[in-house]
């Protein structure tokens, strides 16, 4: 093009303001990139925890139970049947019967029994994923020589098994089942709460308080209270249900008092405290939602002569609808991933029956992480590297639901 | 209008005195009028004047705005519809409202018109209330064959009559509308006016409008209203009387020079 004959008191600068474009444009496209390989990086040190090779050596030597010249993986299911009942002390050996009979156990099974129960691998060096695919060689090599009686395999910690056993101390055998239970147990108490009452706030702040000082001071204090760290939730939710409100967090005015339970430290607790921790982030983010509703929609809904609630009901809340559980995703994400309020609150550091009732004990996938994380065994970072993928995997499931409902939502008309 | 063999027509809206305010600022000053039973009253009025400050005030929609209030009376059927024992739902079931941008329910065609109904506790035949309500809209033909789908879905000016069709549907005594057709077509614009031609034979229609023609054609009585006062400048009605007096022989100046199109 010609260029433009430049006009008393304007400069062409054109080219300097598409040049700062362009360098905009790269900032924060690296701004990006460094959010993306941060997260590449978690996911990959991750991955590198929660597969890899093991070296197990048994406690009680497998030959020991050789029969006639039968190696004991060759034995069949009533051969090992008679060990196990030599084994194993006579009530152990009924209470297993007694959940589930071993008639009806397979030949797997027992001999799975048998390994936990008598042969108790134990591991004696774990790698990394990285190491096991590059240098299989010197590992080999390393148990042959440091560890001759051990077995290298390469696992996966995370397993179908890994999900629905209950946690151990053995950690080949340790699952998570206990610690995912009580997580949804917890989570359920944190809906059941912070929903209908975070939603309920922010219709009543939005739609009835009128503009005055002390509405706008209840304002000011829900704005804060999201900021307030977790730990502080903690330290109320102790106060308030654990010690205050026993009775009712233990189930004893129900008369359901849990025989395991320990005095209000209930995944109802546990719940409870989380559903405030997230109330103020409900509230929030359904107040945004509900004045996102158009004012033409109010002006429709009124001027035929619907009443505040019938307007709120039918048209607002519908509408808002999508926003609201948006928020209440966020929320629900942040608790599921919180450990310190449940650490004060009481969670149990080592529990192995699932939590049956909201009065019973509990401990969370977090919790369990951390507790796992703080051993200094090699194999317990991968089991915390598989609880962490669990729980990566419970929040996006619970999160792909949130959002199919929200879908169902905001296909309106 | 010499074809009313009534000598004493029925008012059904009346103002005394009215003043609005939005806080502490008179929007509309000074308003005397009365609305006709089954006729077309229009308030015509540069923008900015009050017009439809005056026009939601005959419903109490005004209140769904912080801060509004009013000085004087407006009364409906002869009932002060501002006094303590007045229910606001109430007055805004008998008198209805379309607005100017066309606002549908983000609800099936059916349900628009259903939804109203039922919240006023309608028990009757329902798909006989959504046919007649949207028959007297004139929008039956266009719609009969997609009821169910959204009434977002409808053009601009189908999804005005929907409104209507969905106002009409709970038999308000009158029909209240801010500028109907501005967002609308010609086309579209001529079809609401043809429509409210014949929504008079049985209800009392109120319209705003910054359309002269508009005005001229198709209403019965018009209210002009303007900016007056010094500083704090405050819409009031200058002239009210019949529509063809206020463009033939209008009895303010400025109306005339409004309405022959002299005005800034
Ligand atoms: N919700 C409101 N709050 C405060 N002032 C308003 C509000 N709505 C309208 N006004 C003011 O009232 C005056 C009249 O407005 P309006 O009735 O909308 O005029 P018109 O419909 O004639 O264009 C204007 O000065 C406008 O700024
Ligand atoms: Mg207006």
């Amino acid at each position: 093009m010609k260029e433009k004959e430049v006009i008393q008191g304007f400069s062409n600068n054109l080219n300097a303001r598409n040049r700062k474009g362009v360098i905009w444009h790269i900032i924060f496209q690296a701004s990006t990139l460094v959010g993306i390989v941060a997260l590449i990086a978690l996911m990959l040190n991750i991955v590198n925890s929660a597969f890899g090779y093991v070296a197990y050596e048994a406690r009680v030597d497998p030959d020991t139970f050789t029969v006639d010249g039968v190696p004991l993986e060759e034995q069949n299911k009533e051969q090992l049947l008679t060990l196990l009942q030599s084994e194993l002390s006579r009530g152990a050996y009924n209470k297993l019967n007694n959940e589930e009979p071993f008639e009806e156990r397979s030949r797997e099974n027992v001999f799975q029994l048998i390994v936990e129960r008598i042969i108790r691998p134990k591991v004696v060096a774990v790698w990394d994923l990285w190491p096991s695919l590059t240098q299989v060689d010197e590992i080999r090599a390393t148990v042959a020589q440091d560890f001759p009686t051990a077995e290298l395999d390469f696992v996966s910690w995370l397993t179908y098994d890994f999900v629905t056993r209950p946690q151990t101390s053995e950690a080949l055998t340790a699952g998570v089942r206990t610690a995912i239970l009580g997580s949804l147990w917890t989570i359920f108490f944190t809906i059941l709460l912070a929903f209908p009452v975070g939603v309920g706030a922010a219709i009543y702040l939005e739609e009835y308080a009128s503009d005055n000082w002390f509405n706008r001071i209840i304002q000011t204090n829900i704005n804060n209270l999201a900021g307030v760290p977790s730990i502080v939730y903690g330290i109320l939710g102790l106060a308030i249900f654990v010690r205050t409100l026993e009775p009712l967090t233990s189930g004893e005015i129900f008369g359901l008092v849990d025989p395991t339970t320990a005095n209000g430290r209930t995944v109802l607790s546990a719940g409870l405290t989380l559903g405030l921790l997230v109330l103020p982030i409900i509230i929030i983010n359904a107040q945004e939602a509900i004045r996102a509703v158009p004012r033409s929609l109010r002006n429709a809904s009124f001027g035929v002569g619907a009443t505040k609630w019938q307007t709120v009901w039918s048209h607002v809340l519908p509408n808002a609808m999508p926003g609201i559980l948006t928020g209440t995703i966020l929320a629900v994400s942040r608790a599921i991933g919180e450990t310190a309020p449940l650490v004060v609150v009481g969670a149990s550091t080592a529990i192995s029956f699932d939590p049956e009732s909201p009065f019973s004990k509990f401990t969370t996938l977090p919790i369990q992480i951390y507790q796992w994380t703080a051993r200094p065994q090699a194999e317990f970072q991968s089991l915390a590297a598989a609880s962490i993928l669990v729980l990566l995997v419970l929040l996006l499931s619970l999160n792909a639901s949130a959002v199919l409902l929200r879908n169902r939502f905001s296909r309106r008309f | 209008m010499t074809t009313n063999n009534n000598p004493e027509p029925t008012y059904v809206i009346e103002t005394q005195d009215l003043e609005i305010y939005y806080g502490t600022f008179k929007a509309v000053t000074d308003v005397n009028m009365k609305v006709e039973q089954n006729k077309i009253t229009a308030i015509i009025g540069p923008s900015g004047c009050g017009k439809s400050t005056l026009l939601r005030a005959f419903n109490r929609m005004n209140e769904l705005y912080a801060g509004t209030s009013i000085k004087g009376k407006i009364t409906f059927n002869g009932q002060d519809i501002y006094a303590k024992e007045v229910d606001p739902v109430e007055v805004r079931y008998r008198i209805g409202m379309v607005f100017q941008k066309p606002n549908p329910f983000p609800k099936s065609i059916y349900e628009n018109i259903a939804w109203t109904a039922r919240i006023h506790g309608y028990k009757g035949n329902m798909d006989e209330l959504v046919e007649n309500s949207l028959q007297q809209a004139a929008l039956w033909d266009e719609v009969k064959d997609k009821l169910h789908q959204s009434g977002l879905s409808l053009s601009g000016g189908q999804q005005q009559r929907l409104c209507i069709a969905r106002a009409i549907s709970i038999k308000p005594e009158v029909i209240l509308m801010d500028e109907p057709a501005s967002a609308l077509d010609p086309i579209a614009t001529l079809k609401i006016e043809e429509l409210m031609q014949e929504l008079k034979k049985n209800y009392t229609i109120v319209i705003v409008t910054h359309n002269m023609q508009q005005a001229a054609r198709a209403s019965d009585y018009t209210a002009m209203m303007m900016l007056s006062g010094e500083g704090e400048r405050s819409g009031t009605m200058i002239e009210f009387n019949e529509t063809k007096t206020i463009f033939t022989r209008p009895a303010d100046k400025r109306t005339e020079d409004y309405v022959t199109g002299r005005f800034g």
